[in-house]
């Protein structure tokens, strides 16, 4: 398989000495659901943030499409997309309105019938004109899916993408993520805190524990490698490691 | 490469939003008209005094209208940036190929848009209600009007910066670092009346150039070349200063994981 993410020894140390990462190298392949886990402060949202060009890091190097993201950034920002359930859109914009800026913003070409399209996807046609305000959270998380979808990302970066959404909701969009993963051959990353959602979801997780990678792997062994039967009881071993 | 598409989709997001909120229209029309209306009539009725000084009106609405053209343009700059940190938009704009020399160029730009509303309004009722052309300021309101764009501009850069830096807690600074030029600026009276370290200070402020410029050319005088001379190149230096301090600070952002963090 081809990597289209490439991390090499990539750290991030603040203040000079908290190392929120610590030397990671992974690969993640074309076409595949990588699942980033790991206990709060393990140094999930600070990789996904130096992924993303967020955050600058101490070392290491992050190639995206063989580009490097400290040199290729624009060229890697217009292939990749992010959608997380902690970010927002401008309130006062309708969803038509939020969808045309970042349209733009990406440079997608005929885009309205490309919000028509993922509109439909998602089943919130209804709300095209209603102004961002009034959408609930989960209308809102999958208005910014929407939005993540707009330039046909090559790679996306989920943060927590289900969080705010009921089951019924939660499991139609991972659905619908998988099925845009078979149609594009779209990559993902994706956190979660959802055990279950990731065991369902990842070809592979990365289990991350004080900013170094514990296991890397399918969910399949990464189970039988850490006894456990669900990902929650590996990540419980993880997370307790003296009990 | 700078992407004027991308410019022009970030104007579009904010002009979107000013045709909807009806706080954010007053935010461009109704402190200014208030302004011109309160200080306007407390002008011509000052004027009516005996002993008045003479063009007292001139003045006075000459200068609101000048100072209000800096403070717009810089809250055209840093209130626009709050509008993403508000909406935990900001994310969203920077892991898009939206650069943030494309980024500062789209406030910059915005600010004139919203320059241009605001000073369309103050010149048409100060004209109706108190029969006052600024235009008849002559070919120095051109020179004039850039200076105080600019310096507003400088001051918006900076505030952004500090923003940006230290989250929605400078947030503050936006609604009132303007206002901490006024005194030195002389916008209502000229340097001369101000005590001898303040007239040093003076020296370094563009505005205060530019409103002693302006006094000049009301009070019948050439071409204030010397002033003009003098805002402009402290200008200059002020611009290059803020880009500097806004690029640098925002290096430091993405070094201290900060920028995920603005606004919470």
């Amino acid at each position: 398989m081809k990597s289209i993410v490439e991390v090499r020894e990539l750290s991030k140390v603040f203040n000079r000495f908290k190392k929120a990462v610590d030397g990671i190298s992974f690969d993640m392949f074309e076409g595949e659901i990588l699942g980033l886990i790991g206990p709060n402060g393990a140094g999930k949202t600070t990789t996904l943030q130096m992924l993303l060009g967020l955050t600058t890091p101490t070392g290491g190097q992050i190639r995206i499409f063989g580009l490097d993201i400290k040199t290729g950034r624009e060229e890697i920002l217009r292939q990749v997309n992010f959608s997380s359930s902690y970010i927002s859109l401008p309130y006062s914009l309708t969803v038509e309105e939020n969808l045309i800026v970042f349209s733009r913003l990406y440079g997608v070409k005929k885009y309205r019938e490309r919000i028509t399209e993922l509109l439909r996807t998602f089943e919130i046609e209804e709300i095209r004109h209603t102004p961002t305000r009034r959408l609930s959270s989960g209308q809102i998380t999958r208005v910014c899916l929407c939005k993540a979808l707009l330039n046909s990302p090559r790679v996306l970066f989920l943060d927590e993408p289900t969080a705010s959404l009921d089951p019924d909701i939660a499991d139609k969009t991972r659905h619908l993520l998988k099925k845009i993963r078979g149609e594009q051959g779209l990559s993902i990353l994706y956190t979660s805190h959802n055990m279950k959602e990731m065991e369902e979801m990842c070809d592979r997780v990365i289990f991350m524990d004080k900013g170094r990678i514990i296991a890397m792997g399918d969910p399949a062994s990464i189970m039988r490698e850490w006894k456990g039967r669900t990902l929650e009881e590996v990540f419980l071993k993880i997370a307790r490691p003296g009990e | 490469m700078t992407s004027f598409q991308r410019i022009l989709a970030y104007t579009v997001r904010h002009l979107y939003l000013y045709k909807r909120s009806m706080p954010r229209l007053m935010e461009v029309f109704y402190w200014p008209v208030l302004d011109l209306l309160v200080w306007g009539f407390v002008t011509v009725y000052l004027s009516r005094q005996s002993g008045a000084v003479p063009q007292f009106v001139t003045f006075f609405l000459g200068a609101l209208i000048l100072w209000d053209i800096l403070f717009r343009s810089q809250q055209g700059i840093s209130v626009s940036f709050l509008e993403d940190v508000w909406s935990r938009n900001l994310l969203n704009i920077f892991v898009s190929p939206m650069s943030a020399t494309e980024y500062v160029l789209s406030l910059l730009f915005l600010s004139i848009i919203k320059l241009l509303l605001t000073s369309t309004v103050m010149v048409t009722l100060a004209l109706l209600l108190y029969r006052f052309n600024i235009f008849e300021i002559g070919l120095a309101l051109v020179p004039l009007v850039l200076n105080l764009v600019v310096m507003g501009w400088a001051v918006g850069i900076v505030t952004t910066a500090l923003i940006l830096r230290f989250g929605q807690e400078a947030e503050v600074l936006a609604w009132g670092v303007a206002l901490l030029f006024q005194p030195v600026s002389a916008v209502f009276y000229p340097v001369a009346v101000l005590p001898w370290f303040l007239k040093a200070v003076a020296q370094f402020v563009p505005a205060a150039h530019v409103f002693e410029g302006m006094r000049i050319v009301i009070e019948g005088g050439a071409f204030p070349a010397r002033e003009l001379a003098w805002a402009a190149g402290l200008n200059v230096l002020y611009i290059i200063f803020s880009v500097f301090f806004f690029y640098w600070n925002f290096k430091v952002v993405k070094e201290k994981g900060l920028l995920a963090k603005v606004g919470e």
